[in-house]
């Protein structure tokens, strides 16, 4: 297990690593970060000069270099934009991210799972078939669409919920601020939980879906009706249960490209999360953002990879660590 | 709905059949197999089915059908714009759907936006086919270093959730080809970027498949006798795993033209002049509070019946080709 | 407020040719809560560092203003009024003499003196500062007591003061104490907390700031004027999205908006707790060309520059129908103009008329100029930059199509635009829009930065981008900077406009609105700069 571990945490290393010289190359082609330090009114020769200044001339692999050599260190240099250093930014900014994650992963699986049992259990019934339905309609509109939509309908025709931001915030300790314990705080919460969340919501839900119905015509099933098995025990404490391997995996995968699409989700509520400060730091080329952005996603997803490989380890032991590759 | 969980109780046949049958047969053999039986005895599949094909010939035919071309711009004129559907009051006989923010005719603008939009999704899922058979069909008939060299690269591509591929390599091909060459290769741009978030799924599954295959029988038999491994490879173990990689391709289709959508309303994407249907749909989303509904609404509707169309038919797919449904 | 009379350059001050539009809002029939009057404000920008030097713009800028002073102020209607100088006078020309308003303090409660003035006077033209402009590099700042300032120039400069509105006046042992006697910049290498922080003399101070996410102003207790506001917080959120920020006002999570998109005005008034606020905005919106290379990279036209060649550009011209524009893109809260000036800035513009709207008249220029079937050319636009930039753009593209010129749209955000078509990027574009305000509110700004000659560096003319380069211009613009007699001026301004009005330069388009949205219960001046001032804002 410990040989296990260490192997996949050289590996992530470099696949940080990777990541974060690939995306360090294509800062370069962004833009000019220059322009939106300055006023209109600078002269080009101070334009140049401070191009000179914050290292824009060197070499990529120098400036690479020079980045993760500060990077280790936790020092992700100082937001040009904002003039704070990075690091203090995303802190302040992750808990507004990784809540409204986590809120939308709950919100996925506990929609989605039940859904996707009953759909998978009585396949005919009509309310199946709308769950059906209505999962496709979430695959099938794109997420800024769907945010929209339920701020125009929710937000300012009924006046139900608010329409941005995250309400009232209370912090915890350090810079972590917390919506989840104010009332407005919850509230703000519940749109883009629900836009963010649908697309893994339906994802979650066909996966049950189709797992139930494969289990439920397995051997053991069929023996365990034979034996006269309550069809409550047969369903949850068998079929569901066997089904939930796969579910944890891909919910577990999921999360990482929910921290990734909250980009949008945060774009369209004006949620004040990572995501929002990446696209403020693309479209005004904040360049150490960008790369210590990346190199926190690169991060959490090998993390949640690492993560999901020992959960599947410790709940299917069928599998052997020392051949996971075949 | 239901009748599509039905039929997953029919025989379907899998096996590939020989090539060598005789050609006048082919159609009627098709027509007689069971997997068109599965098709004809659900209605939904039927309905979508001919709903993407009547989507997929319109947007083919557009320049014939559409009733003005949106992209010659002498014929556009600004006063025309912001015309209300033929129907509604203050509607223009011409432009049965209304206008847009520059007098453009949102049925002709919608057909061939569409036709970007289905372009950038066909183009888009077959060169994440080719990339991820091909080194699927390597990591697995090779094993060794080639597999965890590919592997390693699919971790790390997994590691980039697809909007942030794509983002990064717009804004580099934007700078390095220099905006006016940037026109001319936006649409290979998009595919490129879309393309290269898709093609680990396909690496994947036909890796998996070939493990399997590789110590069946036929495969040692073929090797046995001397068969070149590419032969191997493509004319033994390849049809065995096409029927999940089409399920994939029909998937991602839809999920193509969602992500173009969603990287228009980034800002990144096919140049206005010349719209996708998620460009049109950013264009309208402007517009949505002043009253201009239909500039969004339509492409809208039909971004949604399109995607809502293939992901039907994926669906039914993945269900009538699981041998395990049966 | 007992100023003395300005003596000299009241005249040359800008004229109120307009009166900046007061919305008495309706009467706030809806009982108030009593007791905390908030202002909850949303822009579609973010407020960054809080030094008041770091960067040179004007919501930044706008927003420090509530909180900083300069020495002079601008009214309601941008008239120059004194401000932490209760007076001053041209002793001669080249030397004047400010009197400071005394008992001011800062908001930690330090006493403002002469001292400050000569300390901001160093840090607003140190290295990392961004305004350096405010002040001649060369002028020296003398204290003469510690109420008496006094600044001896190298040359004659009748508009010295001008932009000392937005120069704000730091407190000298605060910055001292606080390691702020640099200006703050990106090439800081450690992050400078006091940045984040404010201490001006101005009617309202910081009371938390978290850049991006939110800031929090409270009125200053000490303040030295009489407050014309009924606030007790004012809440400021950045809101990108258009589509956010508007909802946000209609479902009355905030009160103000800025900016509204022009064609949600309907629906703002549509609904009864909301309305807009308009007024005209002093930017111009302008097209230009490129005569400065021998040939244009994105034309078909080889061997010459089509731009070079007055008629062409006077083609362009006439081919583009701004009232189309200002109906239909605009819906019409546009002012045309003839000038590169807004109106409102310039005595003479009303001597001067656009060129017609006449596509024919247009295709017989291009036909003597030797393009009967017009060429084709790459045009650069940003697409979030000014109202509606990117659809004006297209517009023009369809309009120039029926001169048979074709023109590739490359409609980008401001971050790649400006990378690309200002001097870092070698001033890479054929044909253009850009908008332009003076920060003085003069033409001698617009005459140099727009119509200077400029060599490949921008030296001489930086926003020049298609290098324009007439050399009487440019002689003419040496002597406007240091006339003195306001009428002499003005002509010269009138002359150096004709030629380049006579030579189609550039294609002056139009003056933008200003739109902001609010609650009805909320008055607010609208100042025609754009500057949101909370110190004119009641919530009733």
């Amino acid at each position: 297990m410990l040989a296990f571990a260490l192997r996949r945490l050289v590996q992530a290393i470099g696949v940080m690593l990777v990541v974060s010289l690939i995306s360090f190359v294509l800062f370069r082609f962004v833009g000019d970060p220059v322009n939106q330090l300055v006023g209109v009114d600078t002269s080009p020769e101070e334009r140049a000069a401070l191009r000179e200044a914050l290292g824009l001339n060197d070499p990529v692999l120098v400036q690479f270099a020079r980045f993760i050599g500060k990077a280790v260190q936790f020092d992700f240099g100082i937001s040009y934009q904002f003039k704070q250093s990075v690091a203090g930014l995303i802190g302040q900014r992750l808990p507004a991210t990784l809540e409204l994650s986590f809120v939308s992963a709950l919100f996925a699986l506990l929609v989605g799972v039940p859904m996707g049992v009953y759909t998978g259990l009585y396949r005919d019934t009509w309310l199946a078939r709308a769950f059906l339905a209505v999962s496709l309609i979430g695959v099938s509109l794109p997420t800024f669409l769907i945010g929209i939509l339920l701020i125009f309908v929710v937000s300012v025709n009924l006046g139900w919920l608010p329409s941005f931001g995250r309400g009232e915030t209370v912090r915890v300790f350090g810079s972590w601020t917390t919506g989840l314990v104010t009332a407005s705080g919850l509230q703000s919460l519940i749109l883009p939980s629900i836009t963010l969340g649908l697309f893994q919501m339906t994802l979650i839900m066909r996966l049950v879906r189709g797992e139930m119905l494969e289990v439920l015509r397995t051997d053991y099933i069929k023996f365990a009706r034979a034996r006269g098995l309550s069809r409550r025990a047969i369903n949850f404490g068998h079929a569901l249960k066997n089904t939930l391997v796969p579910v944890i995996t891909i919910t577990g995968l999921q999360i990482g490209s929910i921290i990734a699409f909250a980009i949008i989700t945060e774009t369209v509520f004006q949620w004040p999360g990572m995501g929002l400060l990446f696209l403020q730091a693309v479209q005004s080329v904040d360049i150490p953002i960008m790369a210590a952005y990346l190199l926190l996603i690169a991060f959490l997803f090998v993390l949640i990879n690492f993560l999901v490989d020992l959960l599947y380890v410790a709940v299917d032991p069928r599998i052997r660590i020392g051949e996971a590759t075949r | 709905m239901a009748e599509l969980a039905d039929d997953k109780t029919r025989a379907v046949g899998t096996a590939p059949e020989p090539a060598d049958t005789a050609r006048p047969g082919m159609l009627a053999r098709a027509l007689d197999s069971d997997l068109f039986y599965s098709f004809r005895r659900s209605p939904v599949t039927v309905v979508s089915a001919v709903v993407a094909l009547g989507l997929v010939l319109s947007a083919v035919f557009a320049p014939w059908i559409a009733p003005h071309n949106p992209f010659d711009p002498a014929s556009l004129s600004i006063l025309d714009s912001f015309l209300p559907p033929a129907w509604a009051e203050g509607g223009d006989p011409r432009f049965l759907l209304g206008t847009d923010d520059q007098g453009r005719d949102m049925l002709s603008t919608i057909l061939y936006g569409m036709r970007i939009s289905l372009a950038v999704g066909f183009a888009s899922v077959i060169f994440a086919m080719l990339v991820g058979i091909t080194l699927g069909l390597v990591a697995g008939y090779f094993g060794g270093f080639l597999d965890s060299a590919i592997m390693r690269v699919a971790d790390v591509q997994l590691t980039f959730p697809a909007i942030l591929i794509a983002l990064l390599i717009d804004g580099a091909a934007r700078a390095l080809a220099g905006p006016r060459a940037y026109d001319e290769i936006v649409f290979g741009v998009l595919v490129f970027s879309i393309g290269l978030s898709f093609w680990v799924q396909y690496a994947r599954t036909v890796r998996g498949s070939v493990l399997v295959e590789i110590n069946k029988e036929y495969v040692l038999a073929a090797r046995l006798i001397g068969l070149r491994a590419s032969t191997i490879m493509f004319k033994h173990v390849l049809p065995n795993v096409l029927g999940p990689v089409l399920v994939i391709a029909t998937i991602n289709l839809a999920l193509a033209i969602i992500i173009e959508a969603t990287l228009s309303f980034l800002g990144v994407g096919v140049p206005p002049t010349q719209p996708s249907l998620g460009t049109l749909i950013r264009i309208g989303n402007d517009f949505l509070f002043s009253g201009e509904w239909w500039i969004t609404i339509f492409p809208g509707i039909v971004l949604a019946v399109l995607a809502l169309a293939v992901n039907l038919l994926g669906d039914w797919l993945r269900d009538a080709l699981n041998p395990k449904l049966r | 407020m007992t100023a003395r009379p300005m003596r000299v350059t009241a005249g040359v001050a800008v004229r109120a040719a307009f009166v900046a539009a007061l919305v008495a809002g309706a009467a706030g029939a809806a009982a108030a809560q009593e007791g905390d009057k908030t202002l909850r404000f949303a822009f579609q920008g973010t407020l960054n560092a809080l030094d008041p030097y770091s960067l040179n713009e004007t919501f930044t800028l706008g927003m420090l203003g509530n909180v900083y002073e300069g020495l002079t102020k601008r009214d309601k209607d941008l008239t120059i009024i004194p401000g932490l100088a209760e007076s001053w006078e041209v002793v001669d020309p080249l030397t004047w003499r400010f009197k400071l308003r005394e008992g001011v303090t800062f908001a930690n409660g330090n006493a403002f003196n002469a001292d400050d003035v000569v300390f901001s006077a160093d840090r607003v033209r140190a290295e990392n500062s961004d305004l350096k402009t405010r002040l001649p590099a060369d002028a020296e700042f003398v204290k003469v007591d510690d109420h008496t300032v006094e600044v001896k120039l190298k040359t004659p400069n009748p508009i010295l003061h001008y932009e000392w509105d937005t120069w704000y006046i730091m407190d000298k042992e605060w910055a001292e104490a606080n390691d702020m006697v640099d200006p703050v910049s990106a090439r800081d290498t450690s992050p400078r907390p006091a940045a984040f922080t404010a201490n001006g003399t101005g009617p309202f101070m910081i009371d938390s700031h978290e850049p991006g996410v939110k800031t929090v102003f409270k009125p200053s207790e000490s303040w030295w004027g009489t407050p014309e506001h009924n606030l007790d917080t004012v809440e400021f959120t950045p809101i990108a999205a258009d589509g956010t920020r508007v909802a946000a006002l209609l479902a009355g999570d905030v009160d103000l908006i800025d900016p509204v998109p022009v064609q949600d005005i309907p629906r703002i008034e549509a609904n009864p707790d909301t309305e807009a606020l308009t007024g005209p905005e002093l930017r111009v919106i302008h097209l230009g060309f490129n005569q400065f290379d021998d040939v244009l990279e994105t034309s078909d036209v080889e061997g010459e520059n089509p731009f070079r060649d007055p008629n062409v550009r006077k083609a362009f011209y006439q081919a583009i129908d701004i009232e189309a524009i200002k109906q239909r893109v605009m819906r019409d809260l546009s002012t045309p103009v003839p000038l590169l000036i807004a109106n409102e800035l310039f005595e003479g513009s009303g001597q001067f008329e656009r060129w017609p709207y006449d596509p024919e008249a247009a295709k017989q220029l291009l036909g003597d100029a030797g393009y009967p079937d017009g060429f084709t050319v790459g045009m650069d636009c940003p697409n979030d930059r000014y109202v509606n930039d990117e659809a004006i753009c297209q517009a023009v593209v369809s309009m120039l199509a029926r001169i048979g010129v074709t023109v590739n749209l490359n409609a980008q955000p401001k971050a790649q635009y400006f990378a690309k078509v200002l001097a870092p990027g070698g001033y890479d574009t054929d044909f253009f829009l850009l908008g332009w305000t003076p920060g003085s509110f003069d033409s001698w700004n617009v005459i140099t930065n727009l119509a200077g000659c400029r060599d490949e560096t921008g030296k001489g003319g930086p926003f020049n981008l298609g290098g324009y380069c007439n050399e009487e211009v440019d002689a003419l613009a040496a002597r406007i900077v240091e006339e003195t007699d306001t009428d002499k001026r003005n002509a010269m301004i009138g002359e150096a406009f004709e030629i380049m009005t006579s030579e189609t330069s550039h294609i002056p388009l139009h003056q933008q609105s200003l739109v902001w949205g609010k609650r009805s219960n909320v008055d607010i001046v609208q100042r025609p700069d754009n500057q949101v001032l909370f110190y004119w804002a009641t919530v009733n």
